[in-house]
């Protein structure tokens, strides 16, 4: 860890600004990440900005009937909260499928959308990493690639994003709201985190300096049918496999609508337009369930050590699917 | 002859003594014994895994203001030079690795600098400044590639504890070849490492006469002052060791580590005191359990009688020692059938030197037997307990000894009922629950019950209290309890009269804490020495004016309720402070040794049994494994305090699942480094993985392994647990996994 200045503020401008004025700075949220990386030495900011004292720490009604998300509230009241539970139970359960009690009542949502890839080789500054150093090569794709990606991967970075909270965002198609030198905007979620191309070392769609500042989640909330189903190499607190949010909308037995979003298997949670159409209208059923999964796995593409993901990711649609329309028990 | 104990406290579930001190935070670990004017060390690792550093350059980290030194094998002080002062109580044969020796690079993240300044953080950040060259050369990690190269492991003293395979006995190849059943498969193992919580840690205490006090995590402080008296060639009067408290050992502790170097340097050279931590990172870059390819081929008539057993492993080693366990003997120990083949070679890797990880060999050799033994089972359609009880003997053949004591049978019988494995459906796949495939399956354990010889003190003070000491370790077994209450029954006292003490050099010699034998071992020398008080106290009663006990010997008296009293008429009685009060206003103090009694033990075999019961639950769409349920019977011989063991079999049975589904150290071969070196990635088992598990004692008595009737129980739950675990899978799903871990992606 290299030595750095801290910085604390409870103004939103005043942060923005304070970034603004060193590059190599960066904000800290509850630090579970960033302080992890930074022991490793695979940050180095020479300023850190604390903003868990900005007043970003409520969850409030939106006026289109969605709900707000202030980017420092914690993984853990947002998991537990009323409103999130009644509405957004899909969400709900998405967080609480992640790391540990502790580590939940420390990380923010905000930190929870920034938080960086689990690759061994990331976190090991003695190996080449395009990510971490860009041109420097990516030792996982002849590597140990047990946790990597499966779809919209490239020869420079075969990463995934780690978030479980994230997979739900999609799939419950939430916005970002930043705000910046240049002010406030509002990124979709599907356009916030990006596929690695050739610049793996950028994660998503951010401008440097822009702080988040709320996740807004839109009116529609699938509280009836729902399921986050995580695969992962123990019973908890360990990162996913594969995982999927699977949200419906149902008529008798018919689907009125879809959406299903995959974790661990690429650099962002992982959606396909085509597949969730390919079940409106159509009966709730294994078959229907098949074919969806076939869809988004279309052109996966294997590794030495995590081929089996994809027949994996197949299975684990179907069954979240399945769960989701209430066919299946859950436990 | 000994004297039959009058129990008061041993046989039952007392507190750990030492309980409240550790749940308070009051019980002080290595790294956090603070001196005063303490400077920080942290260690640079190497990147590389074969080669030589060409260069250093410090110059950036020493120009920052308290950084006091870089440490690298350019400036270390003058050592030892022969590496017989680097061996410590655990070096299996070879050089013992030498940190900043010279330049060479013999395995990634080998410690090749030591930054020390007045900061932990300074340290740390003034370590990510030094700019290390090197010169690589093409390394060899690989097991699976390099089995070509396996030989016969170097001779050492090692292999009085870890006997290489008897020689062939029958003719397997013969007999097998005509066997109507047979079965045979190869197993390999990943390499893990220990991980206790507790990161290693030295903090030397500077004197200002120039002597050191080191606290050091550690199984046993005289391994340590050994070595620092050696290596640096100090006097053994200048140096003191202690380590109270060890945040688990389970064989981690059983070298002495490199940050004990490194801090001992540091303190000498900068006349200071000298604190090294290492990072969870270094967790991965010393010792740690090989990895292991197995080979198991059984034969049996068509009754179920076994007649041929083959097992050989091929495990890794370091290039510079010859790290051997047991892994292959326990098939002729445990079974008698008359054609025998068992071997044992090593592959030297570019590694450091495996080292011995609970139930070393045993657990490792014992997942692929057990294994076998079922898959032999199913061959002759015949229950796979019944296949255990038809090849039943008492009879060691490996030493053609018989078992001083072996209640296995019972274990079979108790743990079998408890479990309702007599319902059991032998067909395969032939119970489920929606989606879920259920699955029993069951296995022996076995571990040897060893005794080493060691020392104790006992005072029995001017206040009537007792202390007792020795220079042991409690790794977090519960030695501090059990020593309490072998202290206290021996002379008749509560134990709130007793106080036990470890972990300082400066107390008589005890062995490192391992093996399963510090409750034997030091179980004895503190009921020797006890009895040594109690023989003084005799003198002192007998020399009262008109004494009841004049005529008493020794076999005559007894202890009970703080009072020395006859046997044959505990009225006559004398109390325990009475007698010290006669001792001229001192305490009364006895050392002695306790040692094997090698004569009784050298007619028998010594061993620890287990059963274990598992029921599994396998997702049959999704691969996923859930531990249900686990029964595990243990003839332990005599248990001393059943809480206290009760939590070491628990432990045991969570690692064995842990190792069964769960951990690998994981090795990309292509940087000949461990990758998932972070206890995120690195899983070990979580509380959600454990469900019902159930622990028995067998009634076992045995006056051959010491007169305490004590086995020990470090290492016997975790043997079993794998095999049984793989076995249930099997008997849940059809699949037989002979590799472990066995994660989901093996059951799709
Ligand atoms: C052992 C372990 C296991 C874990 N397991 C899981 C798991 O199973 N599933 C899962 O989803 N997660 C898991 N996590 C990750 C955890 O969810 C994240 O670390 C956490 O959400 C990050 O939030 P934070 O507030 O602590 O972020 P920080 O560490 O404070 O920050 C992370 C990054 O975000 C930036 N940042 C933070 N807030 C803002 C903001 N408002 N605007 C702009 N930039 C910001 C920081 O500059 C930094 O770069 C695990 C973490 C650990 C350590
Ligand atoms: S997968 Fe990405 S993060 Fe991992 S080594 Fe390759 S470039 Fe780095």
């Amino acid at each position: 860890m290299n030595s750095f200045t801290y910085f604390r503020t409870d103004a939103v401008d005043t942060a923005v600004r304070e970034r603004a004025s060193e590059p190599t700075a960066k904000f800290i949220a509850g630090g579970t990440n960033l302080l992890d990386l930074m022991k490793e030495n695979v940050e180095h900011p020479t300023h850190l900005i604390d903003i868990t004292r900005l007043p970003l720490t409520t969850i409030s009604d939106n006026v289109d009937g969605g709900l707000r998300l202030g980017a420092l509230v914690t993984n853990a009241d947002t998991a537990y909260n009323e409103q999130v539970i009644q509405r957004y139970p899909l969400l709900s359960q998405a967080i609480l499928a992640g790391a540990s009690p502790q580590l939940r009542n420390m990380a923010t949502d905000g930190g929870n959308l920034l938080q960086r890839t689990r690759c061994y080789y990331f976190y090991d500054t003695a190996t080449p990493c395009n990510k971490r150093e860009p041109g420097s090569g990516c030792s996982a794709l002849n590597g140990y690639n047990r946790i990597h990606a499966i779809l919209g991967a490239s020869n420079h970075c075969i990463a995934t994003h780690p978030s479980d909270m994230c997979v739900a965002l999609a799939a419950l198609e939430a916005e970002v709201r930043v705000t910046g030198s240049n002010g406030e905007r509002t990124i979709p979620f599907a356009d916030f985190h990006r596929l690695p191309g050739d610049t793996p070392n950028i994660d998503n769609t951010l401008e440097p300096g822009e702080l988040i500042t709320a996740i807004d989640l839109p009116a529609r909330g699938f509280p009836e049918y729902f399921q986050y189903l995580k695969l992962r190499d123990r019973a908890s607190y360990a990162f996913a496999l594969v995982s999927v949010a699977a949200a419906l909308e149902m008529e008798g037995g018919t689907i009125t609508a879809a959406r299903i979003a995959l974790g661990g298997v690429a650099h962002k949670p992982w959606r396909k337009p085509e597949a969730e159409a390919a079940l409106v209208g159509k009966p709730a059923n294994k078959e229907n369930f098949q074919a969806a999964a076939e869809l988004l796995l279309a052109g996966a593409q294997g590794y030495e050590h995590n081929a089996f993901k994809i027949e994996l990711a197949k299975r684990v649609i179907v069954r979240a699917l399945g769960q989701a329309a209430k066919l299946e028990p859950t436990a | 002859m000994s004297t039959p104990l009058v129990t008061n406290t041993i046989g039952k579930p007392i507190n750990r003594v030492d309980g409240v001190e550790k749940v308070t935070g009051k019980a002080k670990y290595a790294a956090e014994f603070n001196v005063p004017d303490l400077a920080y060390g942290v260690v640079i690792s190497s990147a590389i895994t074969k080669g030589k550093i060409k260069s250093f350059d410090a110059s950036d980290a020493l120009s920052l203001e308290g950084v006091l030194q870089v440490f690298t094998h350019e400036n270390r002080p003058k050592l030892a030079w022969f590496d017989i002062s680097y061996k410590d109580q655990d070096a299996p044969p070879g050089a013992p690795f030498r940190p900043l020796h010279n330049a060479t690079i013999k395995y990634s993240g080998q410690p090749i600098a030591l930054v020390v300044a007045e900061t932990f953080e300074l340290a740390r950040y003034a370590a990510t400044l030094v700019r290390v060259e090197y010169e690589e050369l093409t390394h060899e990690t690989d097991l699976e590639a390099n089995l070509h190269k396996a030989r016969k492991p170097k001779h050492g003293v090692a292999d009085l504890l870890k006997p290489p395979p008897p020689k062939p006995r029958g003719d397997f190849d013969r007999v097998y070849a005509e066997d109507p059943n047979k079965v045979a498969g190869r197993y390999v193992h990943s390499a893990e490492h220990h991980n206790p919580m507790e990161l290693f840690a030295t903090t030397v205490s500077y004197e200002k006469n120039g002597k050191l006090t080191i606290y050091d995590k550690t199984q046993g402080v005289t391994n340590s002052i050994l070595y620092v008296t050696q290596v640096f060639n100090i006097p053994f009067s200048d140096v003191r060791v202690l380590s109270p408290y060890m945040g688990g050992g389970f064989g981690s502790g059983l070298r002495p580590q490199y940050q004990l170097f490194m801090a001992v340097m540091a303190a000498r050279e900068l006349k200071r005191s000298v604190r090294v931590s290492l990072t969870r990172q270094q967790m991965f870059t010393f010792g740690h359990r090989p990895a292991t390819v197995q080979q198991v081929a059984l034969g049996a008539l068509a009754d179920g009688s076994m007649n041929a057993l083959y097992h050989d492993a091929m495990s890794e080693t370091s290039k510079f020692e010859d790290y051997t366990e047991v892994v292959v003997n326990w098939g002729g120990q445990l079974y008698p059938p008359e054609n025998v083949t068992l071997d044992y070679k090593l592959v030297p890797l570019d590694v450091y030197s495996p080292l011995d990880m609970r139930a070393p060999g045993g657990v490792t050799g014992m997942s692929a037997l057990e294994v076998a033994m079922d898959e032999l089972a199913y061959n002759l359609g015949m229950d796979p307990l019944q296949l255990r009880l038809k090849n039943y003997t008492d009879h060691d053949y490996n030493q053609n000894k018989p078992y001083s004591s072996k209640e296995l049978r019972e274990c079979y019988r108790q743990g079998a009922e408890r479990f309702g494995w007599p319902s059991r459906n032998m067909e395969p796949r032939s119970m489920k629950k929606d989606h879920n495939l259920i699955g029993w399956g069951m296995a022996t354990g076995m571990w040897e019950a060893n005794q080493m010889p060691a020392r104790a003190e006992a005072v029995l003070m001017v206040n009537g209290k007792l202390r007792v000491s020795s220079a042991t370790a409690d790794i977090g077994t519960g030695t501090y309890t059990i020593m309490t209450q072998i202290a206290a029954d021996t002379l008749g006292l509560p134990i709130s009269d007793v106080l036990f003490k470890l972990g300082d050099t400066d107390m008589p010699v005890a062995p490192i804490s391992g093996g399963s034998w510090t409750a034997a071992t030091v179980g004895t020398a503190v009921q020797t020495v006890c009895q040594e008080v109690g023989k003084s106290l005799l003198k002192l009663a007998k020399n009262m004016p008109d004494s009841l006990f004049k005529g008493a010997k020794w076999e005559d008296i007894t202890f009970s309720d703080k009072h020395m009293r006859l046997k044959n008429d505990p009225n006559v009685a004398v109390s325990l402070q009475t007698l010290v009060d006669l001792n001229g206003g001192k305490a009364v103090r006895e050392t002695s040794t306790g040692l094997p009694n090698a004569l009784k033990q050298r007619n028998f075999s010594r061993a620890t049994h287990s059963a274990v019961f598992v029921e599994v639950m396998v997702d049959e769409d999704l691969g996923t494994v859930k531990v249900t349920r686990a029964v595990t019977a243990v003839a332990g011989g005599r248990i001393l305090n059943p809480k206290t063991a009760r939590s070491q079999i628990l432990g045991g049975m969570v690692w064995g699942l842990s190792k069964a589904l769960e951990e690998e150290s994981v090795m990309d071969h292509n940087f000949g480094r461990f990758m998932n070196h972070n206890l995120a990635e690195y899983h070990v088992a979580v509380n959600a993985d454990i469900h019902d598990l159930d622990v028995i004692f067998v009634e076992e008595h045995d006056d051959v392994v010491n007169p305490l009737g004590v086995k020990g129980l470090g290492e016997i739950g975790i043997v079993g647990m794998p095999a049984a675990i793989a076995n249930a899978i099997f008997h849940a799903t059809g699949r037989r996994v002979r590799d472990l871990p066995i994660r989901l992606d093996a059951l799709l």
